[in-house]
């Protein structure tokens, strides 16, 4: 093995295993670009809710907007410390909602289709946001703008570029890539890659 | 529930140099799965202090009942995983890996057409297992690849496209130097454009017989491709795309 891409000091136990450091911003994902029109934007919560709620564009950006400094890991091997992001938590967006009791499981769905599913604990208590802001920017469309979603903790595959909203469910979904070999959960600390790991 | 995949020792049984940065390994397996054509390996690295990375290599090899599996491994000058493939590894050498991953981007034969391949650089190594898979099946699925190098001495699997292209029921190939072309040279001379794909798909039925689309290459390449493709009326749903940064 030659040079290193391992951080050194502090940040090398940032890295979870069988990582490489990236300071680039790789792109992965399994389709077009979707075009979404901000116009017609909504982001929508629903499933095991008293009422569905949605918000336009402008409505979400006036919930609870935030900072968010987080390292992401992706299930190819890259993973990228210190991202700025810019966006709301699912936390200030579920309180708009009255949530089932047995509502346990959520499923992002996407513009374009893509969908991915998490257990419910896994994005509430300061785990995960959408964001429509990178370093400052809006967020690129091959990054996932106009906004996605972002789950630090777990591969970024879990992170659903374009996304539309989420659905609170009583059992487990798996999305797109989880019915296709990736791992159901996708925990980079445990190596949560495949199938079975 | 799926078996896990596991991690094995494999052994190095060929390296064939396809270009300049780019060989052909083949790895035998002791674990062996078959795989499907468009999936990947996972190599891991350990150093001796314990250190360990891992990469992702597409499977060039097609879908074989034979214990083994080629893989396209481009050189990267200062990756961690790549230089010790070409510098390091020779014939009999072990190596870790697990697999085959991956299950979307992957086309056999029985999964209908016509089939649009568009490669850049290495991203043609998924898409020649794809090839290879067709005509080792003899299947007859209209085919075509356009695929996208630098210079003429950057295309990998050179003389095997032009033998492949001129098979019976062989596939349309068509290439495009962006860089250099050589004087006598009668492909393309630019990048990947609307217009280019509209020709290459006019040999598989034309874009109203729906092609199913393979993109795989660098990000730019693959983002303009597929907005082409979709611009000129492909369901987003018939494109597939895999993109790599480096796989240094």
């Amino acid at each position: 093995m030659g040079r290193r891409d391992r951080a050194t000091g502090d940040t090398g136990s940032r890295i979870p295993p069988g990582q490489y450091l990236t300071r680039d911003f790789p792109v992965l994902s399994a389709g077009p670009t979707p075009r979404v029109d901000l116009s017609t934007w909504q982001f929508t919560i629903d499933g095991l809710v008293g009422t569905p709620v949605s918000w336009s564009w402008d409505e979400i950006q006036a919930v609870d907007t935030r900072d968010f400094t987080v390292d992401i890991s992706c299930v190819t091997k890259w993973t990228k410390l210190d991202t700025h992001w810019t966006g709301v938590s699912v936390d200030s967006l579920l309180e708009s909602v009255e949530l089932d009791p047995s509502a346990r499981f959520v499923v992002a769905h996407s513009y374009g289709g893509y969908t991915t599913n998490l257990p419910l604990a896994d994005v509430v208590n300061g785990q995960a946001f959408v964001a429509w802001a990178y370093d400052g920017q809006p967020l690129e469309p091959a990054h996932g703008g106009p906004a996605r979603l972002v789950v630090p903790h777990l591969y970024f595959w879990k992170s659903a570029k374009w996304v539309r909203g989420l659905r609170l469910l009583p059992d487990d979904e798996p999305g797109f890539w989880e019915s296709l070999g990736y791992n159901n959960h996708g925990d980079p600390w445990r190596e949560e890659r495949y199938t079975g790991d | 529930m799926v078996e896990p995949l596991r991690w094995q020792i494999g052994t190095i049984t060929d390296i064939q140099p396809q270009t300049d940065r780019v060989s052909s390994f083949t790895i035998g397996l002791p674990d062996w799965r078959p795989h499907r054509p468009g999936q990947h390996y996972d190599v891991r690295l350990t150093a001796e202090d314990g250190y360990q990375t891992q990469r992702s290599y597409s499977i060039a090899s097609a879908a074989d009942h034979v214990p083994e599996v080629e893989l396209g491994i481009e050189r990267i000058a200062d990756g961690e995983v790549s230089p010790y493939f070409h510098d390091v590894l020779v014939t009999g050498d072990k190596v870790e890996l697990r697999g085959p991953i991956g299950g979307y981007f992957v086309w056999e034969p029985g999964m209908g057409g016509p089939l649009l391949l568009v490669g850049g650089g290495s991203g043609v190594v998924p898409l020649m297992a794809m090839l290879r898979s067709r005509q080792a099946a003899g299947d007859a699925t209209p085919a075509a690849l356009l695929y996208s190098s630098r210079t003429i001495g950057d295309i990998i699997y050179r003389d095997e496209l032009a033998r492949l292209a001129a098979e019976p029921n062989g596939p349309v190939v068509a290439q495009t130097l962006t860089r250099e072309q050589p004087p006598d040279w009668d492909g393309y001379a630019r990048r990947i454009d609307a217009q280019m794909l509209t020709e290459v798909v006019g040999n598989i039925g034309g874009m109203h017989a729906s092609p199913l689309a393979y993109i795989c290459g660098p990000t730019l390449l693959v983002e303009n491709a597929a907005a082409a493709l979709t611009d000129l009326g492909l369901a987003p749903m018939r494109v597939r795309t895999e993109r790599f940064g480096p796989s240094s």
